[in-house]
């Protein structure tokens, strides 16, 4: 099972998986096989219950609280505790009927997919640029690219709210997804350069013996080969986009709501259900994602 | 890098325009809007226009005693042709001018306007005498010195402010008064809660990614879901889910109620230790990751030589294992305390008033009080400590071995 987004380490975990007879790779048993780390342990027993009992309590640390609270969004009645009075559809059903939750689940979605079109096609190309050609001043671009990963995402906010202004961007979808392409950027980047690094560059040169134009090898020998990268890239900007509310708080009209920015207006307010079912959305939304991630970056 | 340093000029040319759109649009949605933002910490505009004059004749002022007859015959001009400009055209200038120096002078929002209302009266004599008849404060140095630090273009009196320092009449540097000095305390409760959240990230996550990577393979894929789920959950529906949790009427007081292991609901809400809880909830996967990456990597061989060698598994751990899996540790922990440093949502719902953290003032200045100066000085604090962070990881760590975490 590959492991997930964080961010630096992509390269690097893909990296390593590039060369199969690499000496110790990591899941399957290596040749000359060295006993398993959990073997190598064996006698101490105790130690390793106690390993597992730990690491089961943070895991459960981890899953307990969102699961814990998902059911009350099926709650008959408005309470945010157990035992549910009953089960019923109802918040979900105002989920669906309000004025504001269903269109601030679509400018979710809309603004994410958008952002995550421009950060995949400018974050493709330039990942490509710096993967194939080395140039001076390479290391400067590179530290720029990734730098919306390490900027607060409050500072973003701020300054776009007083760079879009004069522009007419704020309150605009288009300001929006701009200020989410850009937080998104960096995750195609790297995704797409760590696909590359699988990628041979030789058959880039044998497609030119071949007649091939640059344009063309790129297209066709090229992107098929690191498209899952792409797509991966693609979804972590899109995951970017989808859980952001500090951009959307600041530059967002009441037009443009996200449904993150709509529950943090919700959960300043006072909680009702409906926020719960919009939780349940998200998650689900949030599945399907890892779905999508897991499935490619499966080894072929 | 498929091509060496020598690349021909064509090829550098080919990269330059496959990166040069991401860059450009990076360039125009980021760096200059960021760059802009930040510049406002210093940019000073408001005082200048209104009070030009004023400034001149106390250009050459030394700052021990109030000023000479020209600096108030000065403000009087001034402050005319303001009141002037302000009810021909609109534009509130002395306003703008009254808050931005109020900021620095509590009492100027009501003295600079009243003192144009006053003046614009004509007078016989002094203006000194004047002015000073409409308000005894003007016969002090404070309010000139606040007229000069204004005067621009730049000034460093945000900056200085957001570390509780200010300047005197005279340039040198005080300590803000202590009902102004606010921003140490805060900037230590950020970079304090960052470290505490770090640290329990680390002790938490460490056994935990030292499990996934010796578990046997069947279990890892059940104990890495376990830690992926969380991480690809919105980070607003895992805030919402503690909220709800650990609100007066919530999940943990109700069964807390029901088992009547309390006799009333608990505050479990709006303090400092919801708000770590939920930051070490929320981070926890991204301090996981890079270590089981790097735990992962390591050739478990080096520790198996050590214990055959003689060395205790204890011993072993310290001095192998340990040390090979720091590029994890140190990518984990950079990871979770640059984070930490910026969190703004999670903060905002579950804290209370005195739990907030650098990004909640940046907002604060930005939305509430509009003062885009104080909120850029507390960006550049952020920028600066991010910035110090990540210069300590390049020194101890280097970013070419985070790529091998």
């Amino acid at each position: 099972m590959s492991a997930g987004p964080a961010t630096p380490r992509i390269p690097a975990r893909i990296a390593g998986r590039e060369a199969p007879a690499a000496p110790v790779p990591p899941a399957a048993p290596p040749p000359a096989p060295p006993p398993t780390p959990a073997r190598m342990r064996a006698p101490l027993k105790p130690g390793r219950i106690l390993l597992w009992a730990f690491g089961v309590l943070a895991i459960l640390f981890l899953l307990a609280p969102v699961l814990a609270v998902l059911p009350l969004s099926f709650s008959a009645g408005s309470f945010l505790h157990y035992p549910l009075p009953g089960l019923s559809l109802r918040w979900y059903a105002d989920f669906w009927s309000s004025d504001f939750w269903l269109p601030a689940l679509w400018n979710s979605l809309r603004v994410g997919a958008a952002a995550a079109l421009l950060a995949g096609v400018l974050g493709t190309l330039a990942a490509f640029g710096l993967w194939r050609w080395r140039f001076p001043g390479q290391a400067v671009v590179m530290a720029v690219l990734l730098a919306p990963m390490v900027v607060p995402a409050i500072i973003v906010a701020v300054a776009l709210l007083l760079a879009f202004g004069p522009l007419g961007l704020t309150s605009s979808f288009t300001g929006l997804i701009l200020g989410h392409a850009a937080l998104g950027a960096p995750f195609v980047v790297v995704t797409v350069l760590a696909a590359l690094q699988q990628f041979d560059a030789t058959q880039l040169r044998a497609a030119a013996a071949c007649g091939a134009s640059p344009v063309r090898a790129f297209w066709r020998v090229c992107l098929p080969q690191i498209a899952p990268g792409v797509a991966a890239g693609a979804v972590f900007a899109f995951a970017t986009s989808l859980d952001e509310v500090a951009v959307a708080l600041f530059i967002a009209g009441p037009a443009q709501r996200t449904l993150p920015r709509q529950m943090f207006s919700g959960l300043n307010d006072s909680i009702s259900l409906t926020i719960m079912a919009a939780a349940m959305v998200l998650v689900l939304i949030s599945g399907l994602m890892l779905l999508a991630v897991t499935l490619l970056r499966r080894p072929r | 890098m498929a091509q060496g340093t020598n690349a021909p000029l064509k090829a550098r040319l080919a990269a330059a325009a496959l990166v040069a759109p991401l860059l450009l649009f990076l360039l125009g949605v980021f760096v200059l809007p960021i760059g802009a933002f930040l510049f406002r910490a210093v940019q000073e505009g408001e005082v200048a226009p209104v009070l030009p004059r004023t400034l001149a004749a106390l250009s050459a002022w030394d700052g021990t005693a109030p000023p000479g007859e020209p600096a108030f015959a000065a403000l009087v001009e001034d402050l005319r042709e303001a009141r002037a400009r302000d009810q021909q055209a609109g534009g509130g200038g002395i306003a703008r001018a009254a808050a931005r120096l109020n900021a620095d002078l509590p009492g100027f929002r009501s003295l600079l306007p009243m003192t144009a209302r006053r003046v614009a009266q004509p007078f016989e004599g002094e203006a000194r005498a004047a002015v000073l008849a409409i308000s005894e404060e003007w016969g002090g140095i404070a309010p000139w010195g606040a007229i000069r630090r204004a005067g621009g273009p730049v000034s460093d009196f945000n900056l200085l402010a957001v570390l509780d320092l200010k300047r005197d009449a005279t340039g040198s540097l005080a300590t803000a008064p202590p009902d102004e000095a606010i921003f140490r305390a805060i900037l230590w409760r950020t970079l304090w809660m960052g470290l505490l959240a770090t640290l329990i990230c680390l002790g938490v996550g460490y056994p935990l990614a030292w499990l996934i990577a010796t578990a046997p393979p069947r279990a890892v894929p059940w104990l890495m879901a376990g830690v992926l789920l969380p991480f690809w959950t919105s980070l607003i529906v895992r805030t919402a889910a503690w909220m709800v949790l650990l609100q007066r009427e919530g999940v943990v007081n109700a069964a807390l109620g029901a088992l009547q292991l309390t006799s009333g609901p608990l505050p479990l809400l709006f303090n400092r230790g919801a708000v770590l809880l939920a930051m070490v909830h929320i981070l926890l996967p991204f301090m996981v990751l890079p270590i089981y990456a790097s735990l992962k990597s390591l050739d478990w061989r080096l520790p198996r030589a050590a214990v055959s060698l003689g060395a205790a598994p204890a011993l072993a751990f310290w001095r192998v294992t340990l040390p090979l899996s720091l590029p994890g540790v140190g990518a984990g922990c950079l990871l979770v305390f640059i984070q930490a440093l910026g969190f703004y949502v999670t903060p905002a719902l579950l804290g209370g008033a005195n739990d907030q953290m650098l990004p909640y003032f940046v907002a604060f200045y930005a939305s509430r009080t509009v003062n885009w100066g104080m909120a850029a000085a507390l960006s550049c604090l952020i920028l600066a400590a991010v910035a110090v962070i990540l210069a300590v990881y390049g020194r101890l760590v280097g970013f070419s071995r985070m790529r091998a975490a």
